[in-house]
């Protein structure tokens, strides 16, 4: 469809925006160097929290739109297969590399070139940087995850770019 | 045409519901309520069914004298009810198929909407409507 450059600048230039802010997160935190670090830390988690919260809407959008003409899932799994195919082909042109469960509710899937982490490095440059530029897709999947029924917990983990780890793990209530 | 459509969300409550006679009202939306158990039973029987046929549409809920009962489940669990005429006999599946794709294809329009937020009435969307206009009856 459109150009995956696009999707890839925009979302460079989101995840700058907002971490560019972040040292300002407002009143209610205390003054001081202790203050500073505190406030640093704080603008930090609000940032990815606001990342993650785009990327659970368009996830919900998503999640109802790519399976229209698909039959209905018939369990967890078929989900999960939807997501690492169907959602990852849409977004990324490729599907996961691997999925691995444990069959008590906890699914890692893993990428080995991770399209937005891909242009940045590969290997360990920049191990630090790199969460923020997950935060997004992590809402993306739990975004698709809840409007199909499951709610769910997602963590994104990276050991070496461009290769990636996004932990599923289902809230069972 | 249809007499009456209504999306209900996941969790049983109504995102959007319209009548065309609109005296009498109270009665169409008795009927969407008490198809709802018809359509969580084909849902529940749906998935204990070994064969592949796992279909969005579901069919004729049940008939009563004067009016018949569609319904459809989308893959987010949001059913979509449909209430026709039985006297306009001309109606065939392939008609009430045909309806239920575009009203999915005009929800997931009003999912994708960012003024709208997942759960709330579906009140301020106009393309929703006429489309929904356009699949009722023309009662003068």
């Amino acid at each position: 469809m459109a150009d995956p450059a696009l999707f890839e600048f925009l979302h460079t230039e989101m995840v700058a925006e907002l971490w560019a802010h972040h040292s300002d997160p407002g009143p209610g935190v205390s003054a001081g160097p202790r203050g500073e670090e505190a406030r640093a830390a704080a603008g930090k988690k609000m940032s990815l929290c606001v990342l993650e919260g785009m990327g659970f809407r368009v996830g919900q959008a998503l999640g109802e739109r790519l399976p229209q003409e698909t039959l209905a899932f018939r369990e967890e799994l078929d989900i999960l297969k939807f997501l690492c195919k169907d959602l990852w082909v849409a977004v990324f042109q490729k599907q996961m590399d691997s999925l691995r469960t444990n069959h008590q509710g906890t699914y890692v899937l893993q990428d080995n070139s991770f399209p937005l982490l891909i242009r940045m490095a590969s290997g360990l440059q920049y191990l630090e940087e790199a969460p923020k530029f997950l935060a997004f897709t992590c809402g993306l999947l739990r975004g698709a995850l809840c409007i199909l029924g499951i709610k769910s917990l997602v963590t994104a983990s990276v050991a070496s770019l461009p290769t990636c780890k996004f932990q599923v793990v289902i809230q069972k209530t | 045409m249809a007499v009456c459509v209504a999306v209900i969300a996941k969790e049983n409550y109504p995102l959007y519901i319209r009548s065309i006679p609109t005296e009498n009202e109270l009665k169409f939306h008795y009927m969407v309520h008490t198809s709802l158990d018809v359509v969580d039973e084909k849902i529940s029987a749906m998935g204990k069914a070994l064969v592949d046929q796992r279909e969005l549409y579901l069919g004729l809920l049940y008939p009563t004298e004067d009016y018949k009962v569609y319904g459809y489940v989308t893959n987010s669990k949001v059913k979509f009810v449909m209430v026709v005429d039985s006297s306009n006999t001309a109606l065939r599946d392939n008609e009430i198929r045909s309806m239920f794709r575009k009203l999915h294809n005009s929800y997931t329009d009003v999912m994708c909407n960012p003024f709208y937020n997942p759960g709330d009435h579906i009140q301020s969307s106009r393309a929703f409507d006429s489309m929904v206009t356009s699949m009722m009856i023309q009662v003068c």
